[in-house]
């Protein structure tokens, strides 16, 4: 997958399980903050993700230091490409 | 120990025949049916019943995804319907939030819908790993009441009775004794379930739900009427908002009704088979919590479902307590059984009924079963302007339960 592939996916998931709206999902924007996310969003995050990319990320410890959208692209990009 | 007295402010109704009190009093004076064939049950291997009355016309996402990702739907319904109770109630919103306000609000079960599609996962390599967060709020027992007062910020008591199709009638009757205690001001209180085609099954394997009217699914579930052959699945929501007498009229609100006796009680004698004895008690029992005679009754709706037993029993037992001289009459026919709604979806409508002066009679009754006979069966609407309406709902497991109020109307 490309780079542009991923973000799409993740970004197209993550608006149809939060009911998101695409313009606010900038990769700046902050999960908690700018997009209304808690903490039990978060967990189903992962899972929305894992089930996006059959991977598996839940135990990870960078999981937990993600705070905006662009660290979710950079940290599944990473992921998918075997970086 | 001096009672404070119990008034009823406010009523919310998400149902098969409408989403207000106003309209599903219409309907039920008009003789309407929420009764439809729902082709999908035909999928479901061994099921006979293929009939069902649902919820139609809602709208989930215009509640908050953080409110509804923790609601299946019979946690919507209930949602709803307890917006709908306050907004009539007029209903001060500080109150919601002070301590003073609480819930008892009731379902048959968690939502099966929500179990199944975790199951349906979970089989196929016995992995939580795909479990999501909102999961067990939907199916935990006290879904509905939790959820209701999570978001709407009601921060007293919270109880969710689980008792069938008994479950709202006990919710309203525990309600009223919370706030008859002085223990709270003011309760949102009835229940809600949501369709599911294994309940049906529930009845179907026991010969209890309707089979042979399939093809003309107005016609059934048929209360008390000799060519009835079993009761009809529903799904809804009645919310009451019960509060203190006096500190109702000390605001103003307009007050819709008195709630003045309940009584619930164990029957023994079967788990499934209702006993006429048992029945008649447990209305004895609310006849006498509300400091009436029986002859003082002027109404009683009815649990009659439509099932070859049960219909039979009550009736008997309603004959016992008042002979043929109060007007009886089913709203199942109407409705199909909206399980844990159904006691707080027909006391509502019993209200609205009494205050409008007009009876709904009992919809698909045209012969009158002789084990049925020998009461005021409302046949056609009745005109009337009760004072005391008693409310009946039976549950399996053996739980009876019943409910009377009074007309304002008549002080």
């Amino acid at each position: 997958m490309t780079e542009q592939e991923v973000i799409e996916l993740i970004d197209s998931s993550l608006a149809e399980e939060f009911e998101l709206a695409r313009a606010d999902m900038t990769p700046e924007a902050n999960i908690y903050e700018d997009l209304g996310l808690d903490s039990l969003d978060t967990v189903d995050m992962v899972i929305v993700l894992e089930g996006a990319f059959n991977f598996k990320i839940r135990e990870e410890e960078s999981v937990r230091a993600i705070r905006t959208l662009g660290d979710i692209h950079r940290f599944v990009f990473e992921k998918v490409s075997g970086l | 120990m001096p009672l404070e007295k119990v008034v009823v402010t406010g009523v919310g109704i998400i149902s098969p025949l409408g989403h207000s009190l106003e309209l599903l009093t219409d309907a039920l004076l008009a003789g309407e049916s929420g009764v439809r064939n729902l082709p999908e049950l035909e999928q479901v291997g061994g099921l006979r019943s293929r009939i069902a009355a649902v919820v139609t016309g809602i709208e989930p996402k215009l509640i908050p995804r953080k409110l509804r990702r923790s609601m299946s739907n019979m946690s919507i319904y209930a949602y709803l319907a307890s917006q709908q109770a306050l907004e009539m109630a007029t209903f001060p919103a500080e109150q919601l939030s002070a301590g003073r306000t609480g819930v008892v609000i009731g379902s048959t079960l968690g939502s099966t819908a929500s179990s199944e599609q975790f199951f349906a996962d979970y089989f196929t390599d016995y992995s939580l790993e795909r479990m999501k967060s909102g999961l067990f709020f939907q199916i935990m027992g006290h879904s509905c009441a939790a959820n209701v007062a999570q978001s709407l910020g009601i921060t007293g008591r919270v109880m969710a009775p689980s008792a069938a199709c008994a479950t709202s009638c006990q919710a309203i009757g525990y309600a009223y004794e919370q706030i008859a205690f002085g223990r709270q001001d003011a309760m949102l209180c009835g229940g809600a379930d949501e369709f599911h085609p294994l309940t049906v099954a529930t009845f179907d394997i026991m010969h209890a739900a309707s089979t042979g009217y399939n093809q003309q699914p107005e016609q059934s579930p048929r209360p008390f009427d000799a060519a009835r052959d079993g009761m009809v699945c529903g799904e809804g929501s009645g919310i009451l908002l019960l509060e203190k007498k006096s500190i109702a009229e000390a605001r103003g609100a307009t007050i819709l009704a008195e709630v003045v006796g309940f009584a619930t009680t164990s029957d023994t004698s079967s788990i499934a088979t209702p006993d006429v004895g048992a029945m008649y008690e447990c209305m004895r029992l609310a006849v006498e919590d509300a400091g009436i005679s029986a002859a003082g009754l002027d109404y009683v709706n009815a649990h009659a479902t439509g099932t070859l037993q049960g219909d039979v029993a009550e009736a008997e037992a309603i004959r016992q307590l008042v002979g043929n001289q109060v007007p009886v009459s089913s709203f199942k026919g109407h409705l199909g059984h909206t399980m844990a709604a159904s006691g707080a979806i027909e006391l509502s409508a019993s209200i609205g009924m009494m205050r409008r002066g007009e009876l709904a009679a009992t919809r698909n009754l045209q012969q009158i079963d002789k084990a049925c006979a020998g009461l005021f069966h409302l046949q056609q609407n009745l005109k009337t302007q009760p004072k005391y309406i008693l409310k009946n709902n039976f549950a399996m497991g053996g739980i009876n339960s019943t409910v009377i109020i009074r007309s304002i109307k008549h002080d």
